[in-house]
Parts: C-alpha cells; sequence; structure tokens
C-alpha cells in the first residue's frame, strides 16, 4: 500500500488520473465500435509528428526559463523554410533538408534575439513569452501577405500575390520521413517508423547535450542560478544558449509535423501551438524547472492518446462531440496545476 | 526608485513616462486623414465605444493597486456576465430591469469564480499573470461544458430560440434585441448630431468615484501596501492572502457588469468568444493608456481607451488606403494589441531587474 501510495505521490495525482481515463478510453473503444488497433496507430502517428514540439520545450525549462511559450517563433522560422523549399521547388529529402536547412539558421537568430531580450527580464519570462509569440505571429501574417513568393502552388489565385492560409506540400516532401521505414501490420495498424526514427534521433541528441559540460552548465543555471555564478558559469549565456536550442528544436519541431500533417498553416496557425506542447510536457512529469526526455516522451503519448481517443469514444458513447472542452480542459488544467504547485519560488 | 523625487518636471522624464500613448498618439494622427473618416463619425464612434469599454478597462484597475499585475483572469467575470445574460433573455426580461437581473445572477457567481481565481493566484505568488491567464483559459473550457453541454437538459431553458436545434447546448450568437441600448438610451441626449450615452456615463462617473473613495478606505490603503511590499505588508499585520482575493472578487465582479454594460450596447452575444477578446482589448487599452503591471490610474483607462479604439476604427481603413488591402490593417491591429502587451511587461520587467540591481550595488556601498 505504501509502495502505491509513493508511487501516485511520485507521479503526481493529475498524471495518474489522465493515465486512467486514457486506459478507461482504450478498454471502451471495442464496446463501441472504435478500432482499437486503428486508434493506437493514430496515436503514434500524433506522438511521432508532435514529440519534437515538445522536446522543444526541454532546454528552456531546464536553463530555469520556464516553458516554452515563445514556441511560436520557432515554428514562425519553420515555416520560413517550409515556404521557401517550396519556392525554390526540389522535391523529396532534398527539399526537405533544404527547408531545414533554411530554417535552422533563422531560429537561430530569432533565438539568441530572444535570449538577449530575456535575460533583461529575468522572473517573468512565461508571460512576456507568451505574448511575444503572439506578436511575432501577427506581424509575420503582415508578412506572408507581403513576401515575394511567386510558386502558383502557394500563393492566391487572384490577386496574384500574398501566401495561402494553408499550402500542400504533396508532391514536394509529403510524409518524407513518416514512409521512410514504414511499418504495416495487417489493415488497420501501421507505424512510421521513420519518423519515430528521427524523434528518438533528437531526443539522443538532447539527452546528449545535457550530459556534456555545456548541458549541465545549463541544468546548474535552472536549479541555482546563484550557486552556477559562484561556480564561474555565465548565467545569461547559458540562457541564450538554451533559447537558442529550444527554438532551433521548434523550427525542425514544426516541419516534421508539417510533412506528415501534409499542410503548411500560416498566418494564425501557429498562434496556440504553443500550449498543447507546454501541456503535454507537464502531463509527462515536467515541473517549472525541470523536465526530462522520460517527461517528453511519456507526456506527448499521454497528452495525443487523450486528444485522439475522445473524439471517437466519447462520441460514440454521448452522441456528441465534446472533444475540444475536454482538450481545453485538461491542457489547461496542466499548466494550472504545474504553477501552482508549492515549488520553491525562484526570486 | 530612481525616478522618484518627481518635483522636477522636465520633459525629458514627461516622454520617458508617457513613450506608448505618445506613440500612438502619433499613429492616430498619421493614419486619421489616410483613413478619410469625417470628424463628426470619428467623435461619434468615440462616444459610443468609451461607454462601452470604459467599465470592463477600470475592472483592471484594484488588482493593480493592489501589486497583483494585470488581471487576465477578468475574462471569469466576463463569462459570469454572459450567464446572467443567457438567464435573462430566456426569461424574457427586458429593458433596463433585464440588465439588471442579469448583473443579480451574474455577481454571486463572479464571487464564487473571483474567490476561486484569487485562492489560485495566491498559490502561485510572483507569477499571478501567467497563471490567471491559464486559468482563463481553464475556465472558459468549463463555462463551453455548462453552457454548451448542460444547459437545456440539466439547466432548464424554456426559449427554445437560445437552444440548438439538437435540444440542448446554447446557441452561437444570442439577439439580446430586449436589452439593446436600453442603458445607453435611457436619458437620450443629442449634441450637434452626435448621440451620447447619458445614464452609461452617469453609471462610469460612479464606479470613478467609488475607486477613488476605496483607495482612502483601510482595505484600499492596505492593497497599496500590498502593492508596494508584500513582505513588509505582512510584517505590519495586514492579512496578505485575504486582501489579496477581495482584490481580485471586486474585479471579477466588476468586470461581469462591464461585460454587461459592453454587450447591451453590440446587442448581440457571441456566447463562445465574446468573453475571450474582452480581457485581451481592456488589457492592451489601458497600457496603450500609460498604465504600467504596477501602476494604474483613471486618466489612463479613458486616454487608453480613446487611443485604443481610435486605432481600431482607423486603422482597416488606413490599411486599404495605404496598400489597398483592408487585411493588412486589420493584422496590424492584431499586432498592435499583442505588441504593446509584450512591450509593456517588458519594459516593467526590465525596470524591475535594473532597481533589483541597483539595490544590490548600493548594498555593497558602491
Amino acid at each position: 500500500m505504501d509502495k502505491i501510495k509513493k508511487f501516485i505521490e511520485n507521479a503526481g495525482r493529475p498524471r495518474i488520473i489522465i493515465a486512467l481515463f486514457l486506459f478507461v478510453l482504450y478498454c471502451a473503444a471495442p464496446f463501441v465500435n472504435v478500432r482499437v488497433d486503428t486508434s493506437i496507430s493514430d496515436t503514434l502517428v500524433r506522438v511521432g509528428m508532435n514529440g519534437v514540439l515538445v522536446l522543444a520545450m526541454v532546454p528552456m525549462v531546464q536553463s530555469g526559463c520556464g516553458f516554452n511559450f515563445v514556441l511560436p517563433l520557432g515554428i514562425i522560422a519553420g515555416l520560413l523554410g517550409a515556404v521557401t523549399s517550396l519556392q525554390i521547388g526540389i522535391t523529396g529529402v532534398a527539399g526537405f533538408l533544404i527547408a531545414a536547412a533554411i530554417a535552422i539558421p533563422i531560429a537561430a537568430v530569432l533565438g539568441w534575439a530572444y535570449g538577449l531580450l530575456l535575460n533583461r527580464v529575468k522572473g517573468d519570462e512565461m508571460m512576456i513569452a507568451t505574448y511575444v509569440g503572439f506578436s511575432s505571429v501577427a506581424i509575420m501574417c503582415i508578412a506572408w501577405l507581403l513576401l515575394p513568393y511567386t510558386s502558383p502552388t502557394m500563393i492566391w489565385g487572384y490577386g496574384g500575390s500574398g501566401l495561402r492560409t494553408t499550402i500542400s506540400v504533396e508532391g514536394f516532401w509529403l510524409k518524407i520521413l513518416s514512409q521512410y521505414l514504414y511499418l504495416q501490420i495487417g489493415q488497420f495498424f501501421y507505424v512510421p517508423l521513420g519518423m519515430f526514427v528521427f524523434f528518438g534521433l533528437m531526443v539522443f541528441l538532447v539527452w546528449a547535450f545535457f550530459r556534456t559540460k555545456l548541458g549541465t552548465a545549463m541544468t546548474a543555471v535552472g536549479s541555482n542560478p546563484e550557486f552556477a555564478r559562484a561556480s564561474g558559469i555565465s548565467v545569461d549565456n547559458m540562457r541564450t544558449i538554451s533559447v537558442v536550442i529550444s527554438t532551433v528544436l521548434g523550427a525542425i519541431g514544426i516541419l516534421v509535423y508539417e510533412q506528415s500533417f501534409g499542410f503548411i498553416q500560416l498566418y494564425m496557425g501557429p498562434f496556440y501551438m504553443a500550449f498543447p506542447a507546454v501541456a503535454a510536457i507537464l502531463l509527462g512529469g515536467a515541473s517549472v524547472n525541470k523536465a526530462t526526455m522520460v517527461n517528453v516522451v511519456v507526456g506527448t503519448f499521454l497528452f495525443q492518446g487523450i486528444l485522439t481517443m475522445t473524439p471517437s469514444v466519447i462520441n460514440s458513447v454521448m452522441q456528441t462531440d465534446m472533444s475540444e472542452v475536454i482538450r481545453i480542459i485538461v491542457s489547461n488544467g496542466m499548466i494550472l496545476y504545474a504553477l501552482t504547485r508549492k515549488v520553491v519560488v525562484k526570486r | 526608485m530612481a525616478n522618484k523625487n518627481k518635483g522636477s518636471l522636465n520633459w525629458k522624464t514627461i516622454v520617458a513616462d508617457n513613450a506608448v500613448p505618445i506613440i500612438f498618439i502619433a499613429l492616430s494622427a498619421a493614419a486619421i486623414p489616410l483613413s478619410g473618416f469625417s470628424a463628426k463619425y470619428l467623435i461619434q464612434e468615440m462616444f459610443t465605444r468609451i461607454a462601452r469599454n470604459s467599465f470592463l478597462v477600470l475592472s483592471l484597475i484594484i488588482p493593480i493597486l493592489a501589486g497583483m499585475g494585470l488581471n487576465f483572469g477578468m475574462v471569469l467575470g466576463a463569462m459570469a456576465g454572459q450567464v446572467g445574460l443567457i438567464f435573462a433573455t430566456d426569461w424574457a426580461i427586458v429593458g433596463v430591469p433585464g440588465m439588471a437581473l442579469a448583473a443579480i445572477i451574474g455577481t454571486p457567481i463572479a464571487i464564487v469564480l473571483g474567490y476561486a481565481c484569487g485562492a489560485v493566484l495566491n498559490r502561485a505568488k510572483g507569477r499571478e499573470m501567467v497563471t490567471g491567464y491559464i486559468l482563463g483559459f481553464f475556465v472558459n473550457g468549463i463555462y463551453q461544458l455548462v453552457v454548451l453541454y448542460c444547459m437545456g437538459n440539466i439547466i432548464p431553458i424554456k426559449n427554445p430560440i437560445l437552444v440548438l436545434s439538437r435540444g440542448y447546448g446554447i446557441r452561437n450568437a444570442i439577439n439580446l434585441s430586449g436589452i439593446r441600448h436600453v442603458l445607453d438610451n435611457a436619458i437620450p441626449l443629442n449634441i450637434m448630431g452626435v448621440d451620447v450615452p447619458v445614464a452609461t456615463y452617469i453609471l462610469i462617473a460612479l464606479f470613478c468615484v467609488f475607486i477613488v473613495w476605496f483607495r482612502r478606505t483601510k482595505l484600499g490603503q492596505d492593497m497599496r501596501a500590498l502593492g508596494q511590499d508584500m513582505a513588509v505588508a505582512e510584517e505590519a499585520g495586514i492579512a496578505v492572502e485575504r486582501t489579496r482575493i477581495i482584490a481580485i472578487i471586486i474585479s471579477t465582479v466588476l468586470a461581469c457588469v462591464g461585460q454587461i454594460i459592453f454587450l447591451q450596447n453590440i446587442g448581440t452575444m457571441n456566447t463562445y468568444n465574446s468573453h475571450d477578446q474582452a480581457g485581451m482589448f481592456a488589457i492592451a487599452a489601458i497600457l496603450i493608456g500609460g498604465a504600467s503591471v504596477s501602476r494604474a490610474t483613471i486618466l489612463n483607462v479613458f486616454v487608453g481607451v480613446t487611443l485604443f479604439h481610435l486605432m481600431f476604427v482607423v486603422s482597416p481603413m488606413a490599411g486599404k488606403q495605404l496598400i489597398g488591402q483592408a487585411q493588412l490593417g486589420e493584422y496590424f491591429r492584431v499586432f498592435v494589441s499583442y505588441g504593446i502587451i509584450a512591450l509593456a511587461l517588458v519594459l516593467h520587467a526590465w525596470r524591475r531587474q535594473r532597481e533589483r540591481e541597483d539595490a544590490r550595488r548600493s548594498l555593497r556601498g558602491e
């Protein structure tokens, strides 16, 4: 009994409740004519799609910058890369790599600039991040209208200028990762192994990074900035580097998302994208200043599981679509829970 | 701390303290001729919009006084007001009594929500704003759960016009024809073709008097002490957590009334969207008026509402005339609303950090 109690204590009550809820959903699925194998493979596809975006939370959390609400900044860089690669018109793996090659430097620059700002506003990072993210999305809305892209697959048919709100990547690099190493068992169950290999590689890289000297220093800054400064670590530098890595991961993350989803969503598309990612990592057990790779993987699976299962199962049971409301309550409830937990508040 | 000595009023400090409103006046001055609107149209718009929005924006002042920053949780109050309006419409009570009924139903809900909000914020001292912001989203989920799934079956709604065709849940848009403009037109006044909603202004004026009076009461002074330094206030024997909860409750109740006044002027209620924008627009407005996260006056509110809504009216037309795309002005407006909040938050955090470093330096005796 004590062991169970300790387990619950360690994992946190909300996480157990959500995990049980998800388990119940999977169990209930066959009784309401929802195929379990399809559901599981849908969940896995979504995990692969969103995993890197969730991973983008880790460096900033570890260096004490709070949740990466400024994820839209990285996403914008990714979108710029994607749109430019479509404009150049190279298809296949090369096109995807070009998109990444364009996106990463942009993300690095944006992240660096944001890092500089963040070092002047220690303590209020999250609120500022949210609004910097929002305003950058808004200014990019203007840019999407005005940037001189000309490829007819991307611009509005009438008027002949301005990018469309959604652009299909079909014929360029649709499912380039998802269909590389493609595992199909039976008619309904498949796993996009290529996407998972990529996600695994990213997770490994970040994991390995936090075991280098630089990564350890970064963690030290996050857990105790005074101590880190006393041991000769430049707190500001570490924070800036963490923001750059987070932003770059965000840019890669959105490219992975797009190649699987099939569409590039411009304009207000990236607006609320940070919130599900934050909720996912919290569901995995991260706190405001500590996040691990296990948190990322478990959290993404739980969160995407809920997202896939609630529409299908709950709809069949109650004959109405409550998934949106459940998503809002679960994701924001998780963030709220993390923000109000009695942790040692740093200055 | 450095610019506490406001005795010497040189123009540099004035500009630095009011940078945001000055930028906005300049922007508007450039955009008004471009938009091609007539002066009479703009004045009419401003009178209507100040009457419509001031109450909501004023509700932000008290939490700022108590040092809790911008109350992003005010959307909770707006939701309570909307629940009140749904019932008032359902029971077909029209005119000023209908509005009063909506307020009477909304107030207890707002008090409960405000208490909950205050209690949550007390658990998240030092990050009230982001917590209040997320709390707004969270309660929005619960609001949708109640309004979209429980009203019409668990909570009885008689009027079939309100209910979705599937038999439960409230429709996306509710026509508030029963209470449309009832407050605005209660005391009609027309000056040279410009309609002035006198009764609404009287209500707003009463509220301003209330704020001025409230600041002088014991509770108001306690809140000011809290806003200065929470630790010192605690030492002085002020019940910190209780006072903070009261500040949020007052703000939530006022936001509830404010939302009812707002919707009475608009005339239709967007059941699932109206409250969302209420918080963002109110906060952007008060910041544009020159308020900061830690200081706000009644003057800030009125300057802010005027400037923000002037831009609101003018920018799509200006964008259309300038580049030929109204959409561009629209996006510019969105950018400004978010950008101004970001800028204000950054400036505030920056100043606070500098003060902290100054304090540390003076401790070392440099």
